[in-house]
C-alpha cells in the first residue's frame, strides 16, 4: 500500500477544484485550504518515517511496471521538500487571511494556491521526466494566475514578461525532452540514469544535459535570473512570499535530480559549469542586493544569492555539501517566505517602498522589529538559527574539494546578505520614529502571527537540526549514490 | 520524410524567432504558438515516423510503431493551448489597463 505517495498531489488538486464551486463561501475556503496543507504535512511526516524503515517508496500508476508507466517516487529529499512546502504554504495562507483582501479571495485565490502546491509537490515526487514537465506546467499556470490576480497596472506589465519567459523556458524543456527521448528511448528517470551509465555520457548526451541545465537554470534563477526581481516585486505580499519560497526551489530540485542521478558522468563539464554559474549568480545577486533602496528589490536579490549558494552544494557534490544544500534549501524556503512577509508588512505599515523613507518602526511595533532581526541573523547564518547548519556543511564540502575561490565567494555573500538587511534594519527599524501616534496604523494580529510562526520555524530548524539529521543524511546518501534510487525504482518489487 | 519534416521544423522555428523578436505583443504570442508547433513536430520526428504497424496487440503484427511520442505531443498540445489562451487574455487585459500593446512601452518603473 504505497498509495499515500500520491496524496500530496491529489489532495490539493481535488480540493482546489472543489473550492472553485464554493466561491461565495470564503470562510469555508480558508478552512479547507488550511486543513489541506496540514493534512499534507502529516502525510509527508508519515512518509518520512516509512522511508526510514523500508527505503524509497514508489507508486506505479495503473499498475504499469517501470520503466513503462508513469510513477511517483518518494525519497527523503523529495519528501522533506514536500513537508517544508506544506508548512510554508500553511503559514502563508494564515497571512493571506488578513491581508489578501476580499477582491482576490472572491476571485479564486485559494483554489489557485492549492493548485500551485499540487504542481510543486508533483514536481518533487515524480519519477518520470515528462511528468516533471507536466507538473511544472501545472505549477506555472497556477503561478501565472496568482501573479496577475488583482490586475493592477504594474502587475499586468511584469506578469506578461514572467509568463513569456516561462513559456520560452518550457519550450526549451520540451526540446530537451525530445532529444533525450530520441537518444535514449525512455523517460523514466531511473531508467534514463541506467541507460546513460551503460552507454556512457557521450558528447550528444552532455549537450542535452546542458540544454536541461539552461531550462532549469531559467526556472531556478541560476544565472538567468533577469526576470526574477521584476516579477517577484509586483504581486501581493503573500503571493510574492509563496513564489520566493517555492518556485525557484522547484527549479533547484530539478537541477539536483538531473545532475545527481542522470548526468553524473561528465562532472568536469556539467558540474564545473554549475559551479561557475552559481558563483556568478552569487556575485550578481550581491550587487543587486546592495544597489537598490526598494525593500522588495533587495529581498528579491536575496533570493538570487540563495539560489547560487545552494547550487554550489550541487556543483561540488560531496555528501557533506549535499547535506548542507538540503538543510539550506529547507532553511531558505522558511526564511525567504518570512523575509517577503516582513518586507510586505513594512510597505503596508508605512506606505513607502524605499527603506530610507521609513524609520523607527521598532518603537511603534517592537515585536515586528525583533522578527526582522531574527530573519536577518538567520539568513546571515549565525548559530543557532537555521541558516548555520547548511552554510557550515556546504563550506565543509567546498574545503574537501579545495574550491577555495567559491568558498570565499559563498561566505563573503553571507556578509553581503547581512549588510543588505542590516541597512534596512538600521534605517527602517531602528532610528527615530517618524510615525506619530495618531497616524500609526495598527498591525493586525493576523499579519504578525504568521511572521512569528516563521520565526519559530527557523529557530526550531536551527535547534532541531540534529533531530532531522537522520532524514537529511538519508536524503544526501540517496543523492550521492544514485544506485539506491535506481534499484528502488527498477528492482520491480 | 524525416528530412522534410526537420526542414519544416527549421522553417517554423525561424518564423517563430522572427515573430518573438518583434515588439508587437500579438506577434510575440503568435511566435510562441508557432514555436510550440515546431517542438511537437520535433518530438514526432525524432522518435521516428511510422516504423511499424499500429500498436494494437492481437489486431496487428509486430513490429509496432512507438505510440508514446503521440501521447507526449497530445499532452504538450493541451498545455500549449491553455497557456496560449491565457497569454492572449493577459495581453488583452494589459492592453486595456496600460493602453499599450508594444513591449517597448512595458519596460518598467520609469513609465509608471
Amino acid at each position: 500500500m504505497n498509495n499515500i505517495v500520491v496524496l500530496p498531489l491529489i489532495l490539493p488538486i481535488m480540493l482546489g477544484v472543489l473550492l472553485v464551486f464554493l466561491r461565495p463561501y470564503v470562510k469555508t475556503q480558508r478552512v479547507i485550504s488550511l486543513l489541506t496543507m496540514a493534512a499534507i504535512a502529516v502525510v509527508s511526516m508519515i512518509m518520512l518515517g516509512r522511508i526510514q524503515e523500508d527505503g524509497i517508496m514508489r507508486i506505479d500508476f495503473g499498475g504499469w511496471k517501470p520503466p513503462f508507466g508513469i510513477l511517483f517516487v518518494a525519497d527523503s529529499f523529495a519528501v522533506l521538500l514536500v513537508l517544508t512546502t506544506s508548512i510554508v504554504t500553511a503559514i502563508c495562507l494564515l497571512y493571506a487571511f488578513s491581508s489578501i483582501g476580499e477582491k482576490r479571495e472572491n476571485m479564486f485565490f485559494y483554489p489557485f494556491v492549492l493548485l500551485l502546491v499540487a504542481g510543486v509537490n508533483g514536481s518533487f515526487l515524480t519519477g518520470d521526466i515528462f511528468n516533471l514537465f507536466v507538473c511544472f506546467e501545472v505549477m506555472l499556470l497556477a503561478s501565472y494566475v496568482l501573479i496577475t490576480l488583482g490586475g493592477e497596472k504594474a502587475q499586468l506589465r511584469e506578469s506578461l514578461k514572467y509568463v513569456l519567459i516561462n513559456v520560452l523556458a518550457s519550450w526549451f524543456f520540451l526540446v530537451a525532452l525530445a532529444y533525450l527521448y530520441g537518444t535514449l528511448g525512455t523517460l523514466n528517470m531511473a531508467h534514463l540514469a541506467e541507460r546513460v551509465a551503460e552507454a556512457g555520457q557521450d558528447p550528444i548526451l552532455t549537450t542535452i544535459a546542458l540544454l536541461f541545465l539552461v531550462v532549469f537554470a531559467l526556472k531556478a534563477g541560476l544565472l538567468l535570473f533577469f526576470w526574477l526581481p521584476g516579477s517577484y516585486s509586483v504581486p501581493p505580499t503573500v503571493v510574492a512570499a509563496l513564489f520566493g519560497a517555492l518556485l525557484t526551489k522547484v527549479g533547484i530540485y530539478a537541477l539536483f535530480r538531473m545532475f545527481t542521478l542522470i548526468f553524473i558522468h561528465q562532472p568536469e563539464v556539467t558540474h564545473l559549469l554549475i559551479n561557475g554559474m552559481a558563483g556568478v549568480t552569487i556575485f550578481a545577486g550581491c550587487l543587486g542586493a546592495l544597489a537598490y533602496k526598494d525593500v522588495r528589490q533587495i529581498v528579491a536579490y536575496n533570493v538570487v544569492i540563495a539560489v547560487g549558494f545552494v547550487l554550489i552544494g550541487l556543483g561540488v557534490s560531496t555528501e557533506a555539501a549535499l547535506q548542507g544544500a538540503i538543510y539550506y534549501l529547507m532553511h531558505d524556503m522558511i526564511a525567504k517566505a518570512m523575509l517577503f512577509l516582513l518586507a510586505g508588512t513594512m510597505i503596508y505599515l508605512t506606505g513607502e517602498k524605499r527603506f530610507d523613507k521609513m524609520s523607527g518602526l521598532i518603537r511603534n511595533y517592537p515585536m515586528f522589529g525583533w522578527m526582522f532581526f531574527i530573519v536577518m541573523v538567520s539568513l546571515a547564518g549565525i548559530p543557532p538559527l537555521s541558516g548555520f547548519v547548511g552554510k557550515v556543511l556546504i563550506g565543509q564540502g567546498l574545503i574537501e574539494t579545495s574550491s577555495y575561490v567559491l568558498l570565499a565567494l559563498a561566505f563573503i555573500s553571507s556578509v553581503v546578505v547581512l549588510y543588505s538587511l542590516l541597512r534596512i534594519f538600521l534605517n527602517a527599524i531602528f532610528g527615530e520614529t517618524i510615525i506619530s501616534i495618531e497616524d500609526e496604523k495598527p498591525l493586525p494580529k493576523g499579519m504578525l502571527a504568521p511572521i512569528v510562526l516563521f520565526a519559530i520555524c527557523t529557530i526550531a530548524l536551527g535547534f532541531g537540526a540534529e533531530g532531522l539529521s537522520s532524514y537529511v543524511s538519508d536524503a544526501a546518501n540517496t543523492l550521492a549514490n544514485p544506485s539506491i534510487y535506481i534499484d528502488a525504482v527498477l528492482s520491480g518489487k | 520524410m524525416e528530412t522534410l519534416m526537420i526542414l519544416l521544423i527549421g522553417v517554423l522555428i525561424a518564423v517563430a524567432t522572427y515573430l518573438i523578436l518583434s515588439k508587437n505583443l500579438i506577434r510575440v504570442i503568435l511566435g510562441t504558438a508557432v514555436l510550440s508547433h515546431a517542438v511537437h513536430l520535433l518530438i514526432l520526428t525524432i522518435a521516428g515516423v511510422k516504423k511499424g504497424n499500429v500498436p494494437l496487440l492481437k489486431e496487428a503484427d509486430a513490429p509496432y510503431t512507438d505510440a508514446l511520442p503521440q501521447a507526449l505531443i497530445l499532452t504538450a498540445i493541451v498545455i500549449s493551448f491553455a497557456v496560449t489562451a491565457f497569454v492572449l487574455v493577459l495581453a488583452y487585459r494589459t492592453y486595456q489597463s496600460n493602453g499599450i500593446d508594444d513591449l517597448d512601452g512595458l519596460r518598467g518603473p520609469e513609465n509608471e
